[in-house]
C-alpha cells in the first residue's frame, strides 16, 4: 500500500495546504451544519406529511386525486433534484412568486420526499392485509380509528428503513442549496473557499462533515427504531 | 432606443434552434450517464462480488465504497476537480465529471450487487457445487444470472438516480441538459417553460429505461 | 336474539345465501357445519354487518342491521366476532391489543381498559403474557387473545367464523377450550366449525348449510347422530 501510494505523496509535495483558514472558518462551517441538518429535518416531516396524503390519494382517491398524485409523485421521482429547485428557485417567477433561498430549499426538499415518501407509503399500505382493518371494524372501531390505531402505525414500520434513507437522501441533496444562494453546510463551504482560494480544503472539511453527520443520523435512527419496534 | 433595441436582441424568446440545442445538451446527459453507469456497474459488479467474498474485504472497501453514499455528489466533484490539479493531472469538467460518477456509480451498484449474490440461496449453490461445477463456473452459470434476476429493480434505480445525478456535473462546467436549460433561462427570462421542456427531456430519457427493466422483471417472473 | 328472515346475499352472479331463515335465543350455542363455500362464513360477516344483503332482513335485538339509518359501529360493539386468521395487532403488546377498543371505542379510561383487559386474559389463560407482544406466540394463543379482544368488549353475541381451522392440530384443543369456558358463562355463540364432536358436544342446535340454504337444523346430538337429509348424511360420512 504505501509503495503505491509514494509517487502520489511526491506529487502532492508540490502543493502546499493550507488548512488554518479551514479551523478558523470551522465554527462557521458547524453552524452551517445545523443548518443543514435543520432543513433536512423540516423537510422530513413536511414531506412525511404530504407524502402519506399523496399515497392514500393515489391508492383510494378519485380520478382527479389519483391523477393530481401521479403527477406529483413522478415529476418528484423522474426528475433532477436540482431541476426542481431551480424550479421553485425561477420557475415560478412566471407567476410572480419569488422564493427566499431558504424557503426554495425547503420547498424543494419537501417536494421531492414526499414524491419518494408516498410510494414507500403506498407499499405499505398494499402490504397490511385488508384483514387486520376489518378485525378493528368487528370491535366498534371507526373506519377512521382503524386507519389510524391499527394500520398506520404498521405501515410506519415498514417504512423506516427507507425513511431513514430518505433522510439520509434529504441531507446529501440539501448541498444544492449552494446553487440558489442558500448557506447551508455546502453554501458556507463554497463561500469560504472561494475567499480564501482554498477550495480542496474547504470541500474535504465539508465532506468530512457531511460523512459524520450521515453517520449520526444513521446511529439516531437506529436507536429510535430499538425503542419504537420492540414487537 | 438603440439601448432599448440591443435589450430586445439580447433577450429573445424561446425558439426552435433553442430546442435542438437542449436536445445536443440531453445527447451530452445520455453520453456522460451510459458512460458512467456502464463502466460504474462493471466496477460496482466487482466490488459487490468482493464485498461478499471476505469479511476483510467487506469492511475495508465496504468503508470506502461508503463514502462515496455519504458525501453529496456536489462535494465529491467538487473535491476531485480541484484535487486531480494537486496530483498533477488537471481534467476537464467532463472527464473530471465522469470519473466521479463512475466511481459514485460503483458504489451504489457495489451494494446492490452483493444484495444480489446474498439473494442465491446457498442450496441453489450447493446443489450446483455438488453437480461438479467449479467455482467460477457456479459464479457465471448460476449465481450471476439468478441474483441479477432478484436485484434487477434496484439496479435500474440505480441506474435512473445516476441519469439524474449527472445533472449536477453542470456546476463544473459541463454542458449538459440542465446547463443549457440555466443558459437558455439567462438569455430568454421564460424559466418556466424551459424547466419545463427540460423536465420532458428527463423525463423521456428515463422512461426507457423504466419500461425495459419492468418487461424484464415481468419475464422474468414467468420463467 | 339474532334473527334472520329470508336474506339473500349474491357476489355478482353467484348465490352464496338464498333466503336463509334463522333464529338464535339469548344464551343459545348454534354451531354451522357444512362444506367450504356453502355461505356458513358469508351469513356470519353479514350479521355483523361487515357485508351487504340483497334482499331479507337480519335483526340484532330487534335493530335491522341492514337499515340506512343503523350505527353499525354502535352494533357491532354488541357483537363480538373472531376469524380463522387471528388478525392479532402486531405492533400492540397483548395488553394493549385487548385494552386499545374499549379505551377508544367505550371511552373506557386507560385504568379501567386496562383492567378489564387484564381480567379477560386471565379468563382466557394468557395472565403470564401480558407484555409479550403477538407474534412471539403460537397461532392458539394468538386466536385466544383474539377471543379476550372481542370479549372485552362486552358483547351479547360472540360469532366464531372457523376459528381452528388455520391451528396446527395440536393448538386446537387450548380454543376449543375457551369456547367451551364462554359456553359455561353463558354466552350467546354462533360458532362456524369444521369440528364435529365439538359442534354435538357443546352446542345446543347445529344448522347444516348446503349450496345456501340452511338444509337441516335441529337439537346437536340428534343432528349429528341421526341426520334425516340425504345431504346431511353425505356430509357427516365424508368428515368422519
Amino acid at each position: 500500500m504505501p509503495s503505491t501510494l509514494a509517487p502520489l505523496l511526491v506529487l502532492i509535495m508540490d502543493y502546499n495546504f493550507h488548512w488554518r483558514p479551514v479551523w478558523r472558518a470551522l465554527p462557521d462551517l458547524l453552524d452551517a451544519a445545523l443548518i443543514t441538518l435543520e432543513v433536512a429535518l423540516l423537510s422530513m416531516v413536511i414531506g412525511i406529511v404530504i407524502g402519506m396524503v399523496l399515497a392514500i390519494m393515489r391508492l383510494y382517491g378519485n380520478i382527479a386525486m389519483r391523477g393530481f398524485a401521479s403527477v406529483w409523485i413522478e415529476a418528484a421521482r423522474n426528475t433532477p433534484a436540482l431541476l426542481q429547485f431551480f424550479f421553485f428557485g425561477f420557475g415560478l417567477g412566471a407567476f410572480d412568486l419569488h422564493l427566499s433561498p431558504y424557503m426554495i430549499v425547503l420547498v424543494g426538499l419537501s417536494f421531492n420526499n414526499a414524491g419518494y415518501l408516498a410510494e414507500n407509503f403506498r407499499g405499505g399500505f398494499q402490504a397490511i392485509p385488508v384483514t387486520q382493518f376489518n378485525a378493528a371494524r368487528c370491535l366498534g372501531m371507526t373506519s377512521s380509528q382503524a386507519f389510524i390505531r391499527i394500520v398506520i402505525p404498521q405501515v410506519f414500520k415498514l417504512v423506516y428503513h427507507p425513511m431513514t434513507n430518505q433522510m439520509v437522501w434529504a441531507v446529501l441533496i440539501s448541498s444544492l442549496g449552494m446553487l440558489v444562494g442558500f448557506r447551508e453546510l455546502a453554501g458556507e463551504t463554497q463561500f469560504m473557499a472561494s475567499n480564501t482560494f482554498r477550495l480542496f480544503e474547504f470541500f474535504l472539511a465539508a465532506a468530512v462533515i457531511y460523512y459524520l453527520i450521515v453517520k449520526i443520523i444513521l446511529l439516531v435512527f437506529y436507536l429510535i427504531s430499538r425503542r419504537l419496534f420492540n414487537y | 432606443m438603440s439601448e432599448a433595441a440591443a435589450q430586445i436582441q439580447f433577450f429573445t424568446s424561446f425558439q426552435a434552434s433553442d430546442l435542438k440545442y437542449l436536445a445536443e445538451a440531453a445527447g451530452n446527459t445520455l453520453l456522460i450517464s451510459v458512460i458512467a453507469i456502464s463502466i460504474g456497474s462493471v466496477l460496482g459488479t466487482l466490488f459487490g462480488w468482493a464485498l461478499s467474498v471476505s469479511k476483510l474485504v467487506a469492511f475495508s472497501l465496504g468503508s470506502i465504497l461508503d463514502v462515496f453514499r455519504s458525501v453529496p455528489l456536489i462535494i465529491q466533484l467538487l473535491l476531485f476537480y480541484n484535487f486531480f490539479p494537486i496530483i498533477g493531472f488537471p481534467l476537464d469538467p467532463f472527464e473530471a465529471g465522469v470519473v466521479v460518477l463512475i466511481f459514485y456509480t460503483s458504489a451504489l451498484v457495489a451494494q446492490v450487487a452483493r444484495g444480489g449474490i446474498e439473494a442465491v440461496p446457498d442450496s441453489l449453490r450447493r446443489a450446483s457445487r455438488s453437480l461438479g461445477m467449479t467455482y467460477w463456473q457456479e459464479m457465471r452459470y448460476v449465481v450471476f444470472p439468478v441474483g441479477t434476476r432478484a436485484v434487477l429493480p434496484s439496479w435500474a434505480g440505480v441506474a435512473l438516480g445516476v441519469l439524474k445525478d449527472s445533472a449536477l456535473v453542470s456546476v463544473l462546467g459541463y454542458v449538459e441538459l440542465l446547463r443549457a436549460s440555466q443558459i437558455l433561462i439567462t438569455r430568454t427570462q421564460e424559466p418556466f417553460i424551459i424547466l419545463a421542456i427540460v423536465g420532458a427531456f428527463y423525463f423521456a430519457l428515463s422512461y426507457p429505461i423504466a419500461k425495459v427493466t419492468d418487461r424484464l422483471e415481468k419475464r422474468w417472473q414467468y420463467d | 336474539m339474532i334473527e334472520l328472515k329470508k336474506v339473500d346475499k349474491n357476489f355478482g352472479k353467484l348465490q352464496v345465501l338464498k333466503g336463509v331463515d334463522l333464529q338464535v335465543e339469548k344464551g343459545e350455542v348454534l354451531s354451522v357445519i357444512g362444506a367450504s363455500g356453502s355461505g356458513k362464513s358469508t351469513m356470519l360477516s353479514c350479521i355483523n354487518g361487515l357485508e351487504v344483503i340483497q334482499s331479507g332482513e337480519i335483526h340484532v335485538d330487534g335493530i335491522n342491521v341492514h337499515a340506512p339509518s343503523t350505527d353499525l359501529n354502535k352494533l357491532r360493539r354488541h357483537i363480538g366476532m373472531v376469524f380463522q386468521q387471528w388478525n392479532s395487532f402486531p405492533h400492540l403488546s397483548v395488553m394493549e391489543n385487548v385494552a386499545l377498543s374499549p379505551r377508544i371505542v367505550l371511552g373506557k379510561s386507560r385504568e379501567e381498559a386496562r383492567a378489564v383487559a387484564e381480567k379477560q386474559l386471565i379468563h382466557v389463560g394468557l395472565g403470564d403474557k401480558l407484555d409479550t407482544y403477538p407474534t412471539r406466540m403460537s397461532g392458539g394463543q394468538q386466536q385466544r387473545l383474539a377471543i379476550a379482544r372481542a370479549l372485552a368488549m362486552e358483547p351479547s353475541y360472540m360469532l366464531f367464523d372457523e376459528v381452528t381451522s388455520a391451528l396446527d392440530p395440536e393448538l386446537v384443543g387450548e380454543v376449543l377450550d375457551t369456547l367451551r369456558l364462554l359456553r359455561e358463562d353463558g354466552m350467546t355463540m354462533i360458532v362456524v366449525t369444521h369440528e364435529i364432536s365439538f359442534a354435538r358436544d357443546v352446542s345446543d342446535r347445529v344448522a347444516f348449510f348446503h349450496q345456501g340454504v340452511i338444509e337441516e337444523i335441529g337439537a346437536a346430538q340428534q343432528l349429528i347422530n341421526d341426520p334425516q337429509r340425504e345431504y346431511t348424511q353425505q356430509f357427516l360420512s365424508n368428515v368422519r
